[in-house]
């Protein structure tokens, strides 16, 4: 099961994911980062503190922003990852192309350095 | 000890498969962080058999066996009887080709390989068996 809140803070869009993403669920994760997008936010948090699991096809969501982002503009963050979550984007080498920080101040920062 | 679990091929039992996994390999103190390795592992391999092998058909049935004594590797198998999907046979795409072409699949067949120390296919009397080997550091 999976819940998927979303608030704005500071004209950012913060999507907190709860529970467990596997291949039933990670559409729902697709589906609020494309209304994000479609709302036209620029400034995207992921908040991943409640987040217990990942599948690939979770980190696929993700992986397959990537272009688009750069195309459009946007920036992603992800912060607050469990050690066994990080571990997952790990295996995969995909720390390096996703922006991934420790909390949420951290990954503000970050945004507001990408957007300038 | 041997731990078996028939599973219905729907994507919605992945959590059930996952969890099954955990109670299993925590009662013999294999280390959270390998758990969590293997369970990642084994959700893409049996979703992989769901999804490809049996169209998300509940109603068709495969099992999964962990079999895990101290100090020697823990094994998976997975026995069904559809069409085999060998992992062995995809050349795993770069992550630049899953980024550019949006081949999300290739992630699962990167994540498999990486985690696990071998990957074997037998077949017999109709049966398929996918074996997946794991050297873990027992605590």
């Amino acid at each position: 099961m999976i819940h998927i809140k979303r608030l704005q803070e500071d004209g950012a869009d913060v999507i907190a994911i709860i529970g467990e993403i596997d291949a039933s669920s990670s559409i729902e994760l697709d589906l609020a980062i494309a209304k994000s997008v479609g709302e036209g936010y620029v400034k995207i948090l992921v908040d991943c503190s409640a987040l217990e699991y990942i599948s690939s096809a979770g980190l696929g969501v993700f992986m397959s922003y990537i272009d688009e982002f750069k195309d459009k503009k946007i920036s992603m963050v992800l912060y607050g990852l469990s050690d066994k979550v990080a571990n997952t984007f790990q295996i995969l080498g995909l720390n390096e192309l996703l922006h991934i920080a420790k909390d949420k101040s951290e990954a503000k920062a970050i945004i507001n350095e990408l957007q300038v | 000890m041997n731990y078996k679990y028939k599973v219905g091929c729907s994507i919605e039992n992945l959590k059930g498969v996952r969890d099954f996994i955990r109670k299993s390999l925590k009662a013999h103190h294999v280390p959270d962080l390998e758990i969590s390795e293997m369970v990642l592992a084994l959700d893409e391999m049996c979703s992989n058999l769901m999804i490809h092998a049996h169209q998300c058909n509940a109603n068709d049935l495969f099992e999964l066996r962990i079999i895990v004594e101290k100090d020697k590797p823990v094994v998976f198998e997975l026995v069904d009887d559809g069409t085999v999907f060998d992992i062995n046979e995809f050349a795993e795409p770069s992550i630049d080709n899953i980024v550019h072409e949006k081949r999300k699949g290739g992630l699962g067949i990167r994540l498999v390989k990486s985690i696990m120390d071998k990957i074997e296919y037998q077949a017999a009397k109709g049966q398929n068996v996918c074996r997946l080997t794991k050297s873990v550091h027992f605590k």
